[in-house]
């Protein structure tokens, strides 16, 4: 398992697709698969910085990937606000025009692109965990 | 990201390259509101060059199509969208909210 720590901004969020893309083509990814895994983790990483850090300075974010057997493992660990994204309701993608929620696209994104998504929060010890789980096709 | 805007005569054509994550997509709002506040609402934007975009990129589309649709005034439009980008807005419900084009010169003769 590899680990980088990452500040808790969005001008990071290149760095960590690259560092996340990387390691999914070096465990066999199709282009496909390593975009959505990217998308997947942009967006984790988003929440993270937007509501776990929301008015916190100074954050990180410590991204980790493993490939093993066609399994990609990625963990996000933050020390904000617990944010539990199974909490947040999924959009209404029918939805006309008028009436579309702005909010809630990002998680519900990072659910249908991940076949896992697993999310911990420890209080106790400031630390809240994302894990996210892809298959290769 | 890199944003260039061409004026045309019954729209303007918005040519968006790179990458659209968090830490850009703003800078592509405030492209979308300035032609808005200069009266244009008839948009197209060109994503050939377009690598990545993100939910926030999607937001953005959506807040900038919401307004330039209000009073029947316009819409945007989206043109050449790469296939990844393509899927994932499908999976997010917006392609029923844009009309695509496959190339530029349709999309601009569009309005």
């Amino acid at each position: 398992m590899q680990t980088v720590r990452f500040d808790a901004k969005f001008e990071f969020l290149d760095e960590i697709r690259e560092f996340v893309g990387a390691a999914a083509r070096a465990g066999g990814f199709n282009e496909r698969e390593i975009y959505n895994i990217q998308l997947a983790a942009d967006e984790a990483a988003s929440n993270i910085i937007e509501h776990a850090y929301e008015g916190i300075r100074g954050g990180t974010i410590e991204v980790s990937c493993d490939v093993k057997n066609g399994v990609m493992t990625i963990i996000l660990v933050d020390h904000g606000k617990p944010f539990d994204p199974s909490e947040i309701p999924a959009p209404d993608l029918t939805s006309d025009l008028s009436e579309r929620k702005i909010g809630g696209l990002g998680i519900y994104l990072m659910r249908k692109l991940m076949d896992e998504v697993h999310y911990q929060a420890e209080p106790a010890k400031n630390r809240n965990t994302l894990t996210m789980i892809k298959r290769r096709g | 990201m890199e944003i260039t805007v061409q004026e045309f005569k019954h729209c303007d054509l918005i040519t968006v390259k790179g990458r659209v994550d968090s830490a850009t997509a703003p800078q592509l709002a405030q492209v979308l509101e300035a032609a808005n506040e200069g009266g244009k609402y008839k948009l197209v934007i060109d994503m050939k060059d377009l690598e990545y975009m993100s939910s926030a990129g999607f937001r953005t589309l959506l807040a900038a199509q919401r307004n330039c649709k209000k009073y029947n005034r316009g819409e945007v439009v989206l043109a050449n969208v790469p296939e990844r980008i393509r899927e994932a807005l499908e999976l997010a419900g917006f392609t029923e909210l844009f009309k695509t084009f496959d190339d530029t010169l349709t999309a601009v003769g569009h309005f």
